[in-house]
């Protein structure tokens, strides 16, 4: 038998990296103008081949719709800013509780991080929905708890553990030598964690937490399912106001999908640049 | 009496500043060093060479309590660094160390990795210790790279910006471990230059080389180490003109 080469690219030496583009696939504008021209099409196509009856064509239902959709889009981009940044805070104090040097602190952290990295976002969302009361007493305050709140728990907590995991690997990547050399220099362990291993660790982070970022924007449409007026929600909705048209079905989350692309493209671009720009540096 | 040397510990500039007795180290079951004795006097540089893994850069990392030992003592300016109680900033504000690797904190400019523990640690004013800083990099020729980071500087230049932020703790006593062995050979000369700068004014130096010419003009006691021991020691002269024990003379004849 001849042997055969792995189709598998090997890296590029570092000099080659910084400007000459990269050979290899990567989301670029034409994608979306292509997923826009599906919506389009589909859009035709399903005026096409309808009867032209008394009702609207399916690019105006979208028109005429696209105010509530909207809408919607901005409940979705909320609750992942909101569970970005419950994730995000939680997940620094797990991240340091994985690098503390006190045993139990590390057990406890680690048990936290493997169990909300490990368990199914959906499942989280229903546990959260059903453990969650709709209302908190603390004293003569009464706390609403709708929903959307519990979603963004629901949705925080794998935010939280894989913030803390991107934390640990970016204070584990940092050359023991610069522990050392602040150790040597009379640094406490606090400054030499504040002033010296962190700081540089946050700008290795910044790339894994976008991409975790364009995850959880995605992953927010899970919310639908337990009842959360989202994007989804409302397709399905305004699908129902108009008459559970079929035609409208593949053009309407065409038109779901487009408005994803459109806030995660730049997100996912910046991830790359600041990849490409941060690999070079240190 | 040294610069921030506070609580008596009853030395006296008659002792050695250094002094190093029956250190063991052992690695899990691997025992690098192996009874190791060895003094410094002030003002005194000592290197310590020979084979890699014989326990030359553990001997040194011992000194300054990056590595904990297992049995022996070592006193730097009276303070006992094997001791579980051991105050590891008292005992750093007297020692510096340079890496093989430098180890700059690459987030930081030149002049901020200088400036950084006197004003972090020693809580000294900032302008101080700025003017400080910029003394020591031009004490080191790096005049006009005081705002280049890390990345944009050579291997000698990242070496000397190392031993300008040692030396602005105002150690007395400084480890040099094997500072030349990751560098060109064309800037191996320029961090010489700048040790030999402060042998010659008196600094106490301990260093761990390979550069041969550079212990025999600089040095005043050369120690051999192989497999965990000091085999033989002297000062330069008559370490490398006339060595006595097999395994420096097989040592000395494979590397000059």
């Amino acid at each position: 038998m001849t042997a055969r080469v792995l189709p598998v690219m090997p890296p590029l030496p570092k000099v080659l990296r910084r400007d000459a583009p990269l050979p290899r696939l990567r989301l670029s504008l034409w994608h979306g103008v292509a997923l826009a021209g599906f919506v389009v099409l589909t859009a035709m196509a399903a005026d096409a081949a309808t009867e032209p009856a008394p009702r609207a064509g399916v690019l105006a239902v979208l028109v005429r719709w696209s105010p509530l959709l909207l809408r919607g889009f901005g409940f979705n981009i909320l609750i992942s800013f909101m569970a970005m940044a419950i994730g995000t805070v939680l997940g620094a104090f797990l991240g340091l509780g994985l690098v503390s040097l006190r045993r139990p602190a590390r057990a406890l952290a680690w048990v936290l991080t493997e169990f909300f990295r490990n368990a199914p976002w959906l499942v989280l969302l229903f546990f959260m929905i059903y453990m969650l009361p709709f209302r908190i007493q603390i004293g003569p305050l009464s706390i609403a708890l709708p929903d959307w709140v519990k979603a963004v728990i629901g949705l925080g907590l794998p935010v939280m553990a894989n913030v803390a995991e991107v934390m640990r690997g970016a204070v584990q990547s940092i050359h023991p030598g610069q522990w050392e050399a602040a150790e040597s220099l009379g640094f406490s362990r606090n400054q030499q964690l504040w002033q010296i291993i962190l700081p540089q660790c946050i700008k290795r982070m910044i790339p894994p937490w976008m991409n975790l970022y364009a995850i959880l924007v995605m992953g927010t449409t899970l919310a639908s399912i337990v009842g959360v007026n989202d994007v989804v929600t409302l397709a399905g909705q305004v699908q129902a106001a108009e008459g559970g048209r079929t035609d409208l079905l593949v053009p309407l989350y065409g038109y779901v999908l487009l408005l994803f692309f459109i806030y995660c493209y730049p997100i996912a671009r910046l991830t790359q640049r600041l990849e490409r720009r941060y690999a070079v540096r240190i | 009496m040294p610069r921030g040397f506070d609580p008596p510990t009853g030395w006296t500039p008659d002792q050695p500043l250094v002094a190093i007795e029956d250190v063991h180290k052992s690695f899990g079951e691997v025992e690098v060093l192996k009874g190791v004795s060895l003094t410094v006097r002030k003002g005194e540089v000592a290197c310590i060479i020979g084979p890699s893994g014989s326990g030359k850069s553990t001997l040194i990392r011992c000194v300054n309590a990056l590595v904990p030992f297992q049995k022996g003592s070592i006193k730097v300016l009276g303070i006992e660094v094997n001791d579980p109680h051991l105050d590891k900033l008292r005992l750093r504000k007297h020692v510096g160390m340079v890496f093989q690797q430098y180890n700059l904190f690459p987030h930081r400019t030149a002049l901020e990795n200088v400036m950084m523990a006197p004003v972090q640690v020693l809580k000294r004013p900032r302008a101080e210790a700025e003017a400080e800083a910029y003394a020591l990099l031009k004490k080191v020729r790096l005049e006009g790279k005081e705002h280049a980071y890390p990345g944009e500087l050579s291997g000698g230049q990242q070496q000397r910006v190392a031993i300008a932020r040692s030396l602005a703790m105002h150690p007395d006593a400084m480890l040099f471990d094997e500072v030349t062995a990751a560098l060109d050979p064309e800037t191996v000369k320029e961090v010489l230059i700048a040790i030999r700068q402060l042998a010659e004014e008196g600094m106490t130096c301990i260093l761990v080389t390979h550069e041969m010419g550079f212990a025999r003009e600089v040095c005043n006691h050369v120690y051999f180490t192989d497999r965990g021991v000091i085999v033989e020691h002297g000062p330069p002269a008559e370490f490398f003109a006339a060595p006595r024990d097999p395994r420096t003379q097989a040592f000395l004849s494979q590397i000059l």
